[in-house]
């Protein structure tokens, strides 16, 4: 919490155009060197409602949020204001600015729309920004944007005064708007960049707070990224040329880069009626040979429970996107949560198996996105992308480097004609599909694809013998079931073997661990960072491979503590029940830090559960969760 | 070279050549009317010199979905209701394979009801045959969406209080391009119809009557019925959506009188299909999706050279 970041909320209503002038500002502050790191905050609502997005700029990594913020740019919500909707919505135009003062850090500083906005409104404000030490700047952007352009450019006019008060310099902003917009509106917002920029420089004393802009250089191009844009990515790289789905927040951003994208990569894009239509099209390209994917958040997940466990039965690849969003049923459709895990993992009858990747960050969710489709392929399973609405809505600054990486469009276990008459056949002469001999002897039975002269064979959801046909024979069934189970085995040593997904971070030999999963990682590490600076002795493993379950190493870190603390965005703890379920033992070394608000963990919350659960509570078994709410909510 | 090297082969076929080498369990009841599919099929796709090896035949669950175990050729034998997602899928990803998706009344118009509307819809270049027996068969004799008003079995022992299900007129509603009703009791003509419905180039939906000996001994196994193109009685021009709809209904109520009328009910042979639509309009690769796969000359294309500029 020093001066050497910025962390600049912007806040007004949803269709304000908040998310787009939030995405070209961490741009543009990306560009000039900095290292950011957004934050969405949405209501389930099209026009209006309170919304912000946060970016925090630094010259250091950032990997979460950060705890609070130091700059507030409060735009008020216009469709608040559009006397025809007040019924409907209320009176909500106060809340862009009264909303977030609560997690506004002392000596911060606070540009609001006076056009739009009336801080005599809010009880008590005089004496809270007296209290907090805040800078506050009543400026009537709505007026300046409408006298040069239109009044929608309030946010240019926002950007412009930021500009000015923090030390930023224009070229930057100038250069992206230049990049980003037609010439018709790029004049007159050229202008009330400017017009807002010398109006703030020439009446107001800008350095009379100390909220500046930070200096720093990247050694290497940068890239600005969201998890979703990372996910899609790394299935086009990995030669995904197929999707289906269905539209579900927050999925519905996979599905959208995918769609605006592959038709130009001579792929397929189907939106259709259901998500079991959506799943069981995906198996259909994908038994016809091609690499193909679909995805939903929970609720539609669920549909997608009967072709996902036909995928595992018929051994046809396929990888499914799981975006989770608070729960249960359709829950809180815009807010981030982690409870979809135990649904991920067990969802589906009988003794049915998937792959479950989990990315911590961005980058993550690139790499791992194309180690789903690997294995899938080659193994012939489904297998899952489990990431949340934090991860899929952040926008941080990735090396441009890292996705420059080859394609890889093989089919993996799949035979070509030439291939299958060498293949094994059964004594009547037909290929067998499902043989119980698996060349690498790791439950692997290369496929045909419908077409191919001599590979004919019968896909079924029943159990069936080697060339696919329907069977209830005891032995074979026996035979079969072994087979498929076999593949997790050869996984499981497959990823133990490769430079490891999950990530540890901190002192090696400390006292204390956090076990963390998904999205989380970078806030937890950050909280190790400090924990760290403040004399204690801690570390962390980020865990992204859920199923199989990386036992050996997870079993290795608990063993190296004293005791760890579980963190997780759920109510039931339910990574902390598959750790223990999977490594069978050390349940009294571990307890849960729980999160099920609605927002993510900041940081802060993560060193005070600590210090509740760790430090002050000498009580053993530490087997208690502790909920953290965050200031303000 | 083609890596489906199958497709297009146009040898020529012998209906024994869809017979499996194994016998496959045995599922249908003696005389079952799904005997009269499989023997339409058989002589369909013989007749069209279709191999084994170039037909995907997509099945959804129930006494239809063993049509797989007697019909040899590419299969997948898929889930209830869903038969027709995966069938239009992989049109879509290799357009050379000649797609079939089967299933039955309950499978195709009650659990499956939703795909079956907006497969027509979209017009995907496929066939769609559904086993109409009136009856859920292989979960022992319940009540079906076409089983006729009145209709007691043992999960409604007063009798349905329901409608049947006008499969016809509802497949002229969501869009189907082809829509053809026959049955097992004459497989000439299901013979005829398959054909074309085969080389319709659209979707072509065919309500196949099929008798069930076992748990419909009450219902009117289809017999007499009457070609509607064979009457004098029945005269209307199947081109017309107008003239096709108002037959549709008539062949419907009749249905419930006890009068089995058969026929094609609609045939537009002007409408694209989906996957033309699809090419039209830029989303779908001339070249089968599929064959790119097993190209090694083929450059493909990564995020890193087409999309990370506008990220910088």
């Amino acid at each position: 919490m020093t001066n050497d970041e910025l962390i600049w909320r912007i806040a007004g209503g949803s269709g304000d155009g908040i998310a787009s002038t939030s995405q070209n500002f961490a741009k543009a502050l990306m560009r000039s060197g900095l290292n950011v790191f957004t934050h969405r905050h949405y209501p389930s609502r099209i026009r209006g409602g309170h919304t912000y997005t946060e970016i925090r700029a630094s010259a250091d990594p950032v990997k979460s949020r950060g705890d609070g913020y130091n700059f507030l740019l409060a735009l008020g919500d216009s469709f608040a204001r559009n006397p025809q909707q007040n019924a409907y919505y209320g009176n909500e135009e106060i809340k862009p600015l009264s909303e977030n003062l609560d997690e506004l850090r002392e000596g911060g500083v606070i540009i609001y729309d006076s056009g739009l906005l009336d801080a005599s409104e809010i009880e008590d404000f005089d004496e809270r920004v007296e209290e907090n030490d805040w800078h506050v700047y009543d400026l009537d952007l709505r007026t300046m944007a409408r006298e040069h352009g239109r009044e929608v450019m309030r946010n240019t006019a926002g950007v412009g005064a930021t500009c000015a008060l923090a030390g930023i310099d224009l070229e930057w902003i100038e250069e992206l708007m230049t990049d980003a917009m037609p010439e018709k509106i790029l004049e007159p917002n050229l202008e009330i960049l400017h017009e807002a920029y010398e109006m703030v420089e020439s009446e107001y004393d800008v350095d009379a707070h100390d909220v500046k802009i930070p200096e720093g250089e990247h050694d290497e191009e940068q890239v600005l990224m969201s998890g979703s844009d990372a996910i899609a990515y790394g299935a086009i790289d990995e030669g995904c040329r197929f999707i289906a789905g269905y539209p579900m927040t927050p999925w519905t951003e996979v599905f959208t880069i995918m769609s605006q994208n592959l038709p130009e990569l001579g792929g397929i894009s189907e939106q259709v009626e259901d998500e079991i239509a959506a799943a069981a099209l995906a198996l259909g390209a994908s038994h016809a040979g091609v690499k193909a994917m679909s995805g939903s958040s929970g609720g539609g997940f669920a549909l997608m429970s009967e072709p996902l466990g036909l995928a595992e039965m018929t051994e046809t690849p396929v990888v499914l996107i799981e975006a989770m969003r608070a729960g249960p049923s359709t829950g809180m459709p815009t807010k981030p949560e982690q409870g979809d895990l135990e649904h991920v993992l067990y969802t589906s009858q009988g003794d049915s198996h998937r792959i479950v990747f989990a990315p911590g960050t961005v980058a993550e969710a690139y790499t791992q996105t194309r180690k789903a489709f690997q294995i899938a392929y080659e193994y012939q399973i489904p297998s899952i992308v489990l990431y949340d609405q934090k991860l899929g809505g952040e926008l941080v600054n990735v090396p441009a480097s890292h996705f420059d990486e080859e394609p890889n469009p093989s089919l993996g276990s799949t035979l070509t004609e030439a291939e299958i008459a060498d293949a094994p056949h059964d004594d009547s002469g037909k290929f067998s599909r499902f043989s119980y001999d698996t060349p690498e002897d790791n439950g692997v039975a290369p496929r045909s694809i419908p077409g191919q002269k001599g590979g004919r064979f019968l896909a079924t959801g029943n159990e069936h013998m080697p060339e696919g046909h329907i069977s209830e024979d005891p032995e074979n069934r026996v035979f079969q079931m072994n087979k498929r189970m076999r593949k997790l085995e050869a996984i499981r040593e497959e990823l133990d073997g490769e430079v490891v997904n999950n990530s540890e971070y901190g002192e090696e030999d400390a006292q204390y661990g956090f076990l963390t999963f998904g999205s989380q990682q970078g806030t937890v590490e950050e909280a190790v960072d400090r924990l760290n600076e403040d004399g204690h002795s801690v570390k962390m493993l980020g865990v992204s491979e859920m199923a199989p379950y990386p036992v050996e190493q997870v079993s290795e870190f608990i063993e190296s503590v004293d005791e760890v603390l579980v963190v997780e965005m759920n109510a039931s703890a339910q990574f902390r029940g598959l750790t223990q379920k999977e490594v069978g033992r050390y349940g009294d070394k571990l307890s849960s830090l729980l999160k099920y608000n609605g927002n993510p963990f900041e940081p802060q919350d993560i060193v005070e559960g600590f210090e509740v659960n760790i430090v002050e509570n000498d009580d053993h078994p530490h087997t208690r969760t502790k909920y953290v709410p965050a200031a303000g909510d | 070279m083609s890596a489906f090297s199958a497709i297009g082969e146009g040898k020529e076929i012998d209906r024994n050549d869809y017979t499996p080498g194994l016998e496959p369990q045995a599922t249908w009841c003696p005389g079952c009317g799904d005997f009269g599919v499989l023997k339409a099929l058989k002589g369909a796709a013989a007749e069209l010199g279709k191999s084994p090896d170039e037909m995907l035949l997509v099945t959804g669950i129930g006494c239809s979905g063993k049509l797989n175990s007697y019909f040899e050729s590419y299969g997948f034998h898929t889930i209830h209701g869903r038969s027709l997602p995966v069938a239009r899928a992989a049109k879509l990803a290799n357009p050379g394979l000649q797609v079939v998706a089967a299933g039955g009344d309950g499978d195709g118009y009650g659990i499956g009801g939703n795909h079956f509307m907006h497969s027509a819809r979209e017009n995907h270049d496929m066939t769609y045959i559904v086993f109409n027996n009136e009856i859920f068969g292989l979960t022992k004799g319940q009540t079906s969406p076409t089983s006729p008003m009145g209709h007691k079995s043992k999960t409604q022992p007063h009798g349905s209080a329901k409608q049947p299900l006008r499969p016809l007129s509802l497949s002229l509603t969501s869009g189907a391009s082809y829509i053809a009703r026959t049955a097992a009791v004459n497989p000439n003509q299901a013979k005829d119809i398959i054909v074309e419905a085969m080389e319709h180039d659209g979707f072509s939906h065919v309500d196949f009557l099929t008798q069930c000996p076992t748990w419909n001994k009450d219902a009117r196994q289809y017999v007499p019925y009457v070609d509607i193109q064979d009457s004098e009685d029945y005269e209307f021009d199947n081109t017309d959506r107008r003239e096709a709809a108002e037959m549709m209904h008539e062949t419907e109520d009749a249905l419930h009188e006890g009068t089995v009328l058969t026929g094609r009910y609609y045939v537009d042979s002007d409408r694209p299909s989906y996957q033309q639509e699809k090419q039209q309009i830029g989303e779908m690769p001339e070249e089968p999706l599929a064959e790119r796969y097993f190209d090694d000359s083929y450059e493909w294309e990564r995020s890193y050279d087409n999309f990370l500029d506008k990220h910088k």
